[in-house]
């Protein structure tokens, strides 16, 4: 809205601001714990400015944070965890655009029933199969490998849903047209829709990155041992200690790396991301 | 280059809907031919029929001698220019041009230069880097058609090229496309619902309704001799006035009104009259004339259209701007230029066919 009144223009920062503190704060605290030592932060309230401990904390957490709790070393986590994203992110886009692409242009048999059956998996949150998809999984004797890690994890509903979506409001002619131009399904996919998708696979990229990273509750189901150990289920651990105290600086040391990569990815992907979920491109 | 014979050819929607139905059609090679009619038809489905986008469920479609009914679109030798250009939007119109030859693995110099040669041909030459998007309506509308020029096909097809361009452009781009067609010579076949691109377009007319053929025949054959109320009706604009009217031997009454047909009467009872807009004119004082209430008047410029009712029945004439008007007014046809339908059949009834179709026959121009 093109408006020029100052107390709309007041009202409207007003509540950004308020939005935005709400948001930050947490994040905020964080950074600002982790630049602490463990006593300030188990004797008093988190205090709300920088400490003199930043460096110590780091440092400390790529040497020795682990071996306290049992815990493989904070890189090789962070390894882990890197693998599974990226192979969660590459493994729902390749496969969710193909059965897309499939839903939409082939004619086969029960193909409005294989559309609703993906469908209808967005309805049922990940926790309510997860007994079952554990019990498929370890009689497969895949607990404790990454085929365990990432298979269940690696079909979307979600994205195949999106992108079917996308796929239909591209024109019927231009299929045709190429199939004019003599080129087959698989040519017309690889030259012409998958460069159309563009904009939707990075945004998807970034979507499904930070799912992936986030990953919490299956890692640690699937995995009991520690060199399979990803990032979330490390700092779990972390604060989870039987005897002595949380070391919080570190925990939230670790955090604040943690918070890192996904930052990274949307920054990086920021222009394409924003493009693709508000401009179809035609 | 090639003819293509269309042999009772039938579309079955699965579902049973029926689309078209017994197509019969000759194409020469190098002809213009043009499929109108209303939408839905049937045209478009015959067309895709033709380019392989849809399954032919009857008879047969011969491109040269080759029975294609279940050879791929893109060995049928076909160029196809679509309604919304199909584009691709990511590639540039140099691309968009070499994308078929390309999928043909034909050598990279020969791709500059039928691209090069296209370009030209339709001076876009200087738009090859550019992605659609950056393009106007006309412009890719000429990529469009270059995308079809660059193959060297056997035949163009074209499904409705002009309907999204404004009025001006597409009159430019209507004598754009005769004059390709006539340089390059390419058996075409071109869709459209609009009676003025196919008069003017076509070297013979198609009229379609209901999935069926009205009538084929060159623009002015068709225009002079409609082959039923349908086609009467369609081709031409003003559309011609069709009235109820009885014949009592050499007469014809409509509504109240009788005038004498001077021996041009087919037969006798009830029929239907067809009668062109430029056909009627202000009766003079001593002839037999029809009474004509005035409604309202559309002014061309050129002609003026005033509209009324003789009787009970809607009748538009085309008069020159000069014409007095009142609001009774007595009009007049001469009985040569009267078309006579059957009544219920809505078929032309034979044995008046004007002077003009017979001076202008058709002949396909090749």
């Amino acid at each position: 809205m093109v408006e020029n009144r100052p107390f709309l223009t007041f009202l409207t920062h007003l509540f950004l601001i308020c939005g935005f503190v709400v948001v930050a704060l947490p994040v905020y605290v964080a950074i600002v714990a982790s630049t602490h030592d463990a006593q300030t932060l188990m004797s008093s309230a988190v205090p709300l400015l920088p400490g003199s401990h930043f460096l110590e904390n780091y440092t400390q957490i790529f040497t020795n944070v682990s071996a306290a709790n049992g815990l493989p070393s904070y890189p090789l986590m962070a390894a882990n965890s890197l693998i599974m994203a990226v192979v969660i992110t590459v493994g729902k886009i390749a496969i969710s655009i193909l059965s897309a692409f499939a839903i939409v242009y082939f004619r086969f048999p029960f193909r409005l029933l294989a559309f609703w059956i993906i469908f209808i998996t967005l309805m049922l949150p990940v926790e309510v199969r997860i007994m079952p998809t554990y019990k498929i999984v370890a009689d497969l004797g895949m607990l404790n490998s990454w085929a365990g890690l990432v298979i269940p994890l690696v079909a979307s509903a979600t994205a195949t849903f999106l992108f079917r979506q996308f796929f239909m409001t591209v024109p019927e002619e231009m299929m045709e047209a190429a199939r004019v131009d003599g080129a087959g399904p698989m040519k017309f996919f690889r030259d012409i829709l998958l460069p159309l998708s563009r904009t939707n696979i990075a945004a998807l990229c970034v979507i499904l990155f930070i799912y992936g990273w986030v990953q919490y509750l299956w890692p640690m189901l699937v995995t009991t041992d520690p060199s399979y150990y990803t990032l979330m289920m490390g700092m779990k651990r972390m604060v989870a200690v039987q005897d002595g105290e949380i070391r919080w600086n570190l925990v939230m040391a670790a955090s604040v790396l943690a918070m890192l990569p996904p930052i990274v990815i949307v920054i990086f992907m920021q222009r394409l991301f924003i493009r693709g979920l508000t401009e179809t491109e035609k | 280059m090639a003819s293509i014979d269309v042999e009772s050819v039938g579309k079955i929607y699965t579902g049973g809907v029926r689309a078209v139905t017994d197509i019969r059609l000759n194409i020469a090679d190098g002809e213009f031919i043009v499929l109108v009619g209303p939408s839905g038809c049937g045209k478009s489905t015959l067309l895709r029929m033709i380019a392989g986008l849809e399954t032919i469920s009857e008879g047969e479609v011969k491109i040269g001698s080759r029975v294609v009914n279940n050879v791929e679109p893109a060995d049928r030798d076909i160029a196809m220019v679509f309604q919304n250009y199909a584009l691709y939007p990511h590639m540039t119109v140099y691309n968009n041009l070499a994308y078929g030859l390309k999928n043909r693995g034909t050598p990279k110099s020969e791709i500059d230069a039928r691209v090069a040669e296209a370009a030209r041909m339709l001076e876009i030459t200087q738009y090859l880097d550019r992605k659609p998007r950056a393009l106007s309506g006309g412009q890719r509308q000429r990529v469009a058609m270059g995308r079809a020029i660059v193959r060297k096909p056997a035949a163009f097809l074209f499904d409705e090229p002009l309907s999204n361009l404004d009025a001006k452009l597409r009159v430019s781009m209507r004598g754009e496309i005769k004059r390709l067609q006539r340089r390059l010579g390419t058996t075409s076949i071109y869709v459209t619902h609009d009676q003025l691109e196919a008069m003017t377009l076509a070297d013979r007319l198609v009229v379609l309704n209901g999935g069926q053929i009205e009538q084929i025949g060159a623009p002015l054959e068709v225009y002079h001799a409609p082959a039923s109320t349908f086609v009467a009706s369609f081709i031409g604009s003003p559309a011609m006035n069709l009235v109820k009217g009885e014949l009592h031997g050499d007469r014809l009454a409509i509504g109240p009104a009788v005038i004498g047909l001077k021996g041009f009467a087919p037969t006798s009872g009830a029929v239907t009259v067809g009668v062109r807009a430029e056909d009627l004119r202000v009766a003079r004082a001593d002839e037999e004339a029809l009474p004509f209430r005035l409604e309202y008047t559309e002014e061309l410029g050129s002609q003026r259209l005033i509209h009324g009712a003789v009787g009970d029945q809607q009748v538009t004439a085309a008069v020159s701007p000069e014409t007095e008007l009142a609001s009774e007014m007595r009009i007049a046809v001469d009985a040569r230029r009267l078309h006579f339908f059957a009544a219920d059949t809505g078929k032309r009834l034979p044995g008046n066919v004007p002077a003009e179709a017979k001076l202008a026959p058709a002949e396909p121009v090749v």
